[in-house]
């Protein structure tokens, strides 16, 4: 944690209420994000007990699974939620506009620009909290291997025509929410987290309910104590009164609501299955349908506070304004998803279980890559994430006081001016160090040509190296002035691409060698689990 | 601690004669050898690239920083004058170290195609991930291949046919900026040392060790072995009265100079500050570690070893300090130059890594901390900076380590499919610990 979160974090404390760490909003926000507030059963990891999903935040689309070990009710849900899933998917996949994309060319090697769809807009998915993104890639990988009757007439247990598919993408989003900075698959914890500080731990923020208390805490009360009672308070019936985001569930809850009710439908099932004549059927499934009902209504009930608390999340995060690179950032949120688009259509066989050396590696350096990214981009968007930068002596800010002109040695001397940057930050810079400042959007770097008088006089002599054209003069505007106020950060604006790795084919001895042909990969096999 | 009949010199000679054996004539492709700290690594390296080149096998030489690659080629024109060498170098101003320009059998370039035909060639890992080559070298040495990653081991391993690879386990781990669970326990996982998913992938390769320190003292190779490698075991170079330190200005009593004295005459000395929390760059003990240092400096320390009959003055460049975070380094930087001390080396354990001083002063890494994360507790941080002195090690560090230590067991999830790394960070802090209190001094300004 920097200082200045830290210090954040202690201003929340001692005044009942968040703290903002950013003045702009650094992550995209969809005119329309698809809302999945998912829960699970205790006790079988991945077991959905029902989710209210959907894009109008005043009519979701409550799914229930009744009994949540019986395969037939999951795959029924599993089929329910593509319903609502895929034509939000499709809603954006069909809008495109032409762009360009350098390719490697097949044939002669050599990288070439290539005409291609790109589309206009992509969909968003927001879950409550962290776990909420963990169970959509556990539900990803638990269906993207199903087979349908379609594709298989043998297998025993066919899933639903859709459901296979709404598995790779949720496995697409699930990868890309590992990806720093982007906004295909957001957790509202996450995301409220990076924007205000509160004076309760990390682990609590995971807590919608108990972060939102912080943030804007009810008339006549404060975050702390607002947030003590979501975490806490029960009522008479021993029932949280703000129940967790989930997907898992409260263990009261479970113990005295949820599991007597189970019982009571099993009971009706099997009494059902038992009716020897039309009017008994008729008499027990009405029973049926009620203990169904009830367990609808208590899913409801649970599902319903963290929805709206998840709408009331976004519209605080929307009244800050975006941040300059969002949507720098949702662009390759963009290309990401209508990648994966073309992928499907294209009929390329549903991701891997494991990933292979080479794309592992890939994926490691691109995570890498966007994490600095994000960082140097966050930080030039938003004073205030700067002000944490200069205080961890990673950048500076200042007034230039003299601007001298020198130029380099060589055949063409070209312009090398030294500027004086008067600062009160403290710097970390060692001999010749470089330092970036924005300019145009541009980095503009210069070298650290040491201190004018002691250092403690905070008088900073800076060489600018480049952006000042090519002529013996620099193009006016190119070098700061005396007068103007400067900020230089120590790191980099923007990120070198890596090396080129290896074709997986060409994996080498050291790493296992060449995987071989790609054999298709097996559906998973059926457990004794699975036919409980 | 040299018992009878253990002769260093023979063991050591041994070991790199096997080494040379199997990395020349041997049938596998790849050898390993485990180095720990001032065994001899780069002297073994030079000695295998000049062996290799003389073999006539086109040779190219992977380390991890331009520092190292530079270090090498130096070392490699003092062995062998005449050995044409290319130094592969990034195209940024100032990619190499200019000392090289005055070798005339060095070549330089930035485009490996300048430097075909060359008996040995050097770079980075990263320089080396850019270059295609139609044909790959016959070998490869693989410097600090321990603090490799795989994914960069991945980038380079088809330019090389057949490799020698040498690193010290015990120090730092390579790290990711992003989390990597999601590979863990695959054998090549990309965060995971390029030495781990060599070993995984292949387990026959024959693997050696380097038996002898030749850089720590008596006082240190014991502690240091035991803590840290344990399973590994090395030993002294040299014995007890082959090194001493002496100081011409005597004590004034102060901590500093009673923990100088304490360290002059035991090797180690823990200069301990009363419990508290505080900041990473904890003023105190920041102004601790810089008084250390100023009377280092001022007390004309002489110091003898097996290097020379005459004692060597302990100069600023002999002493560095280490710490755990770039802000501590730069915090004590400011704190030495107030007090007029600017050639000392200051610098975070990962950077100190490879280096060789008479003395170290270090900042404890869990010193003052309320929580003992994986970072702090990190095997290898502890390692590099209990291991680069050739003489006497000073820590500093405010009390209440060792109950932190008890109070914080290790929360890091348990990954299946992975090796788990023996030591860990909570046993060798501990075992690091226990011998500090043995020369524990009082901070009195």
């Amino acid at each position: 944690m920097s200082l200045i979160v830290t210090l954040a974090r202690l201003e929340a404390v001692a005044t009942g209420r968040a703290r903002p760490i950013a003045t702009v909003r650094h992550r995209h926000l969809s005119q329309r994000p698809l809302v999945f507030v998912p829960l699970t059963t205790a006790g079988e990891a991945g077991a959905p007990l029902g989710a209210l999903v959907g894009t109008d935040r005043d009519a979701p689309r409550l799914l229930v699974v009744p009994q949540p070990r019986d395969r037939d009710l999951r795959f029924a849900f599993l089929a329910e939620l593509a319903d609502v899933v895929l034509p939000y998917l499709d809603s954006c996949a069909e809008s495109v506009e032409a762009a360009e994309r350098t390719e490697t060319d097949p044939e002669t090697g050599k990288r070439v620009k290539v005409e291609v769809e790109l589309c206009t807009d992509a969909p968003q998915l927001i879950v409550p909290s962290r776990a909420g993104l963990d169970l959509v890639r556990l539900l990803g990988r638990s269906m993207r291997f199903r087979r349908t009757a379609e594709q298989d007439p043998d297998t025993p247990y066919p899933a639903p025509p859709r459901v296979p598919l709404l598995g790779r993408w949720l496995t697409h989003y699930g990868e890309r929410a590992r990806v720093p900075g982007s906004s295909l698959l957001l957790a509202l914890t996450e995301v409220l987290s990076r924007h205000w500080a509160t004076g309760q731990s990390g682990l609590e923020d995971q807590h919608l309910g108990a972060l939102l208390a912080w943030i804007d805490p009810p008339e006549g009360s404060t975050g702390a104590e607002a947030a003590e009672r979501a975490e806490l308070a029960r009522d008479a019936d021993g029932q949280l009164l703000c129940p967790p985001a989930g997907p898992a569930t409260d263990p009261a809850f479970d113990n005295r609501l949820l599991a007597p009710a189970i019982e009571r439908y099993d009971r009706a099932r099997t009494a059902l299955a038992a009716a020897e004549d039309a009017l008994e059927a008729d008499d027990r499934l009405a029973r049926l349908s009620a203990a169904e009902r009830e367990i609808r209504d208590l899913v409801e009930s649970r599902t319903r506070p963290t929805w709206d608390a998840v709408w009331r999340g976004l519209d605080l995060l929307r009244t800050l304004p975006e941040g300059a690179h969002v949507e720098e950032r949702w662009t390759r949120d963009r290309w990401s998803f209508t990648g994966h688009r073309d992928r499907v259509l294209a009929g390329e066989p549903p991701q891997p279980r494991r990933d292979d050396a080479v794309t592992a590696a890939n994926k490691l350096a691109t995570r890498e890559r966007e994490q600095a990214r994000l960082e140097a981009q966050e930080a030039l968007d938003d004073p205030l994430v700067m002000a944490g930068r200069r205080l961890a002596g990673e950048a500076f800010a200042g007034e230039v006081t003299d601007a001298v002109m020198a130029y380099g040695e060589g055949r063409r001397p070209s312009p090398r001016p030294l500027v004086t940057v008067r600062t009160e930050d403290r710097p970390h810079l060692a001999e010749r160090a470089k330092v970036y400042r924005s300019l145009g959007g541009r980095p503009q770097a210069a070298e650290f040509a040491g201190y004018e008088g002691a250092p403690e006089e905070g008088l900073l002599v800076l060489r600018i190296l480049d952006k000042m054209g090519r002529g013996r003069e620099p193009e006016p505007g190119s070098v700061p002035e005396k007068g103007d106020a400067v900020c230089f950060t120590l790191f980099e604006h923007e990120q070198r691409g890596g090396a080129k790795l290896p074709d997986p084919e060409e994996t080498p001895w050291t790493h296992g060698g060449p995987p071989g042909e790609a054999a298709p990969e097996a559906p998973d096999a059926v457990t004794e689990e699975d036919v409980l | 601690m040299t018992t009878a009949g253990f002769d260093p010199g023979a063991a050591a000679a041994r070991a790199t004669d096997a080494i040379l054996r199997d990395t020349l004539h041997g049938t596998h492709r790849g050898v390993v050898v485990d180095s720990p700290p001032g065994a001899g690594k780069s002297t073994l390296v030079v000695r295998a690239a000049l062996e290799l080149a003389g073999a006539g096998r086109p040779l190219m030489v992977v380390a991890q920083t331009n520092a190292q690659v530079d270090d090498l080629v130096l070392r490699l024109a003092e062995k062998a004058p005449d050995l044409p060498v290319g130094r592969l170098h990034s195209s940024d101003a100032d990619a190499y170290d200019k000392a090289l320009d005055a070798l005339d059998n060095v070549r330089t370039s930035a485009k490996a195609g300048d430097l075909n035909g060359l008996p040995v060639v050097l770079s980075t890992a990263a320089k080396w991930a850019h270059v295609k080559a139609d044909e790959p070298w016959r070998h490869a040495i693989v410097d600090e291949a321990y603090q490799m990653r795989s994914d960069a081991l991945l980038a380079v391993a088809g330019l090389f046919e057949r490799a020698l690879f040498v690193g010290d386990p015990g120090q730092l781990d390579p790290f990711a900026i992003v989390g990597s669970e999601q590979w863990a326990g695959l054998t090549y996982d990309p965060s995971a040392s390029a030495v781990t998913t060599l070993l995984a992938h292949n387990p026959d390769l024959p693997q050696h060790r380097l038996p002898v320190s030749w850089r720590l003292p008596a006082t240190a190779a014991p502690l240091v072995s035991d803590a840290f490698y344990p399973y590994t075991p090395f030993r002294s170079g040299t014995d007890h009265d082959d090194r001493r330190l002496t100081f011409a200005v005597p004590s004034d009593g102060s901590g500093p100079d009673r923990v100088i004295d304490e360290a002059a005459a035991s090797g180690w000395g823990l200069l301990e500050l009363p419990a508290r929390h505080t900041p990473r760059t904890d003023p105190e003990a920041v102004r601790a570690v810089a008084a250390v240092v100023r009377r280092l400096l001022d007390r004309s320390g002489a110091a003898v070893s097996e290097r020379a009959p005459e004692p060597a003055p302990l100069t600023a460049g002999r002493i560095a300090v280490g710490t755990a975070h770039r802000d501590q380094a730069a915090a004590v930087r400011a704190a030495l130059a107030e007090r007029g001390v600017t050639d000392v080396t200051v610098d975070t354990a990962n950077r100190l890594q490879g280096r060789e001083y008479d003395v170290t002063v270090v900042l404890h890494p869990l010193s003052g901390r309320p929580d003992a994360t994986a970072f702090h507790l990190e095997t290898g941080r502890l390692c590099v900076l209990a291991s680069r002195h050739r003489h006497a090690c000073i820590v500093v560090c405010r009390a209440g380590v060792g109950d932190l230590l008890d109070d914080y067991p290790s929360t890091e999830p348990v990954q299946l499919g992975t090796l788990v790394k023996f030591p860990d960070g909570w046993e060798a802090n501990h075992a690091i610990l226990a011998h500090l209190a043995q020369h524990r001094v009082g901070w009195q300004p």
